[in-house]
């Protein structure tokens, strides 16, 4: 994805400002941010969901298996949904559809797209969702979505998902709206298929504990801009800049002192009230008259990368003390 | 599936009781007396008193009732006080070409408001829409008669295509019924087509915002499939359910259509009925309508359970 720009119809602003983000194969890149900063719009922007007409894509390209996609050409984009790029989402109660049998559903997938019998997709649906960890998956295949458990029908949608070996998993809250134990569960699943077939997986979160569990790179999203990006264990151990330090510092800790957890004051600013420049400067601490140009994202080496006028931080805190 | 519809069955015997209590009590109270209109210009006591014997229509009410809802369960709704014929011979010879009438229209309608609704609810707020929204508005505002008149006017009168009134019965010339019958059903369908095209496009429009079919188009689905197997195939649970009680409706109220086209039906055979105050008959036309919507209401309801998973037993 490269210096990709979205803005929503009758917007003043971009929702989307100049994004940039790539996964390889085999690895996971989280998104990580607030609700409302623009992941879950960037993932169907790449999958080419977005209403028709509701927002036009100001700036940038996608290049995918080292094809630049045209994400307006709507036969081309259907034509690699499902195959060879596949999304799940956030809500499995409400994602499958309740008319059919999940068996059906899931051959479905494969009759779209391969030129095969409808025994061959039943063979291939039975294969994946037995791959998924179905218990009685013959018996399954039969059943209606109502009749699976939350955790059930992520792994239904997963398998989904994965049924025609796609390059590119796109996860948009995947654990979100499920239990604790379930959570894990999914995840591991996703990390085990994904080093079986060595997609690249895009995970889309708000939950630093799943970035932690699973994230090879780490891009975080505020207010519709990449801020900071880079190696996961970078992004924890080194954040640079103010946002993702909010972040990090929000999560609760089992050492050192009790307290009250430290949160970012504020809310993510929406289109019409969007600053000029950088986009967290009402809410920085460390906000300055320059913040009212947008800082670049500037590398700061070994992959990453700070979108701040101040990085690296410490130099800064360094030079002002 | 089976035990569902018994179950059904059952809950549907007190609500006929019910039905047919409340029209014997309330024929009973309206006003004129039917031996009076029976025995026209005489008035003489003798007469009346033997024609209310022989009608035993001197029995207390209670008694009335039972007499008249005991003949029925056996299939005995009376004889017509004006023709003498018994009424559900009458019924038996006016409702089949009333239920044509209304096939016809209720198929008129189908397929002129499922695709409009589907059509508008996918293009919604374009051009296609408005233009729809408001062809469906005139169908709805047009009163039958009206559009009746002018297409008698029109197709009849002046460019002589098809007959402006009439019956010939399906078994006799199937061909010459259906041509016959087509006029009077496209009018009475139109308005019914309006109606469901309004349900199927704010029943489509919600489908069409849920995650399943995010889910489809994320699996690339052509949008024709999107659309038509995900999408409608949920929509159709109220669209099952209104074709039901409209095509009930539609058997009760062919009367105007009926009128204007001439067709020897339903309609015309309760207002008669009501005129002449031929109670036999009014009741017995009643309680064969109550029962009529009380089966497309279960019928509305199989096609529920059938249509909804969620609702099936395990």
């Amino acid at each position: 994805m490269r210096d990709f720009s979205l803005r929503f119809r009758g917007a003043p602003s971009d929702q989307i400002n100049h994004v940039n983000f790539s996964v390889s194969a085999g690895k996971t890149l989280c998104v990580v941010g607030e609700s409302g900063c623009g992941k879950s719009v960037t993932s169907l922007a790449m999958m080419g969901l977005l209403p028709p007409g509701a927002a036009t894509i100001r700036s940038g390209e996608m290049i995918f298996e080292g094809q630049n996609l045209d994400l307006s050409d709507n036969n081309a984009m259907r034509k690699l949904r499902g195959s060879r790029m596949t999304m799940i989402f956030q809500e499995p109660m409400t994602s499958l559809n309740p008319a059919f049998r999940i068996g059906d559903q899931i051959a479905e997938s494969v009759l779209a797209h391969r030129n095969c019998t409808k025994a061959e997709a039943h063979d291939r649906s039975l294969a994946i969702l037995k791959r998924v960890g179905i218990p009685a998956a013959e018996k399954r295949m039969r059943d209606y979505p109502h009749q699976l458990s939350g955790g059930m029908r992520q792994r239904v949608m997963i398998a989904m998902a994965l049924v025609n070996d796609p390059a590119l998993l796109i996860a948009d809250e995947p654990t979100t709206a499920l239990d604790v134990t379930i959570q894990a569960e999914i995840l591991e699943l996703i990390r085990d298929l994904q080093t079986e077939t060595d997609m690249g997986t895009i995970m889309i979160t708000h939950d630093l504990g799943v970035v932690a569990e699973i994230a090879d790179t780490v891009a975080v999203m505020y207010a519709g801009t990449i801020v900071e990006t880079g190696p996961a264990e970078r992004i924890f151990n080194d954040p640079q800049h103010p946002y993702t330090i909010g972040l990090m510092s929000s999560i609760p800790q089992l050492t050192g002192p009790r307290g009250r957890l430290s949160t970012v004051p504020g809310m993510v600013p929406t289109t019409p009230n969007m600053p000029e420049g950088c986009r967290f400067a009402t809410r920085c601490p460390f906000a300055q008259p320059i913040c009212a140009t947008e800082p670049p994202l500037a590398p700061l080496g070994d992959g990453h990368a700070v979108a701040c006028h101040f990085a690296p931080l410490e130099t800064h805190l360094e030079q002002s003390a | 599936m089976l035990s569902f519809i018994l179950r059904r069955l059952v809950i549907a015997i007190p609500t006929i009781i019910l039905i047919s209590v409340f029209v014997f009590t309330l024929q009973k109270l309206l006003p004129g007396d039917p031996v009076l209109a029976m025995a026209g210009e005489e008035r003489d006591p003798q007469v009346l008193e033997y024609l209310r014997e022989k009608y035993r229509l001197n029995d207390p009410i209670p008694v009335q009732y039972f007499t008249w809802i005991g003949n029925a369960l056996t299939g005995d709704l009376g004889i017509s006080l004006r023709t003498n014929q018994p009424v559900l011979e009458l019924i038996g010879e006016k409702l089949p070409v009333t239920i044509q009438l209304a096939t016809m229209a209720m198929l008129f309608a189908l397929i002129i408001g499922i695709p409009a609704g589907i059509f508008s609810a996918v293009k919604k707020g374009t051009v296609t829409d408005y233009i729809s929204n408001v062809v469906a508005l005139s169908g709805l505002s047009i009163p039958n008669f009206w559009l009746g008149i002018m297409l008698i006017l029109l197709v009849s009168v002046k460019w002589k295509l098809l007959p402006a009134s009439g019956y010939v019965p399906l078994s006799e010339d199937p061909i010459r019924s259906i041509t016959v019958m087509l006029m009077p059903a496209f009018v009475l369908g139109t308005a019914l087509a309006a109606t469901l095209m309004r349900h199927t496009r704010s029943a489509m429009l919600s489908v069409m915002s849920s995650d399943y079919v995010r889910t489809a188009r994320a699996k690339g689905l052509v949008e024709r499939k999107v659309i038509l197997k995900h999408a409608f195939r949920n929509a159709l649970t109220p669209i099952v359910t209104l074709t039901a009680l409209l095509f009930g409706e539609l058997i009760a109220g062919a009367v105007l259509t009926e009128q204007i086209f001439t067709i020897p039906g339903f309609g015309k055979l309760v207002v008669d009925a009501v005129f002449n105050r031929d109670y036999a008959v009014v009741q017995g036309i009643v309680l064969v309508t109550a029962v009529g919507f009380i089966f497309m209401n279960l019928l509305a309801d199989v096609a529920y359970v059938l249509l909804n998973p969620r609702l099936r037993k395990q």
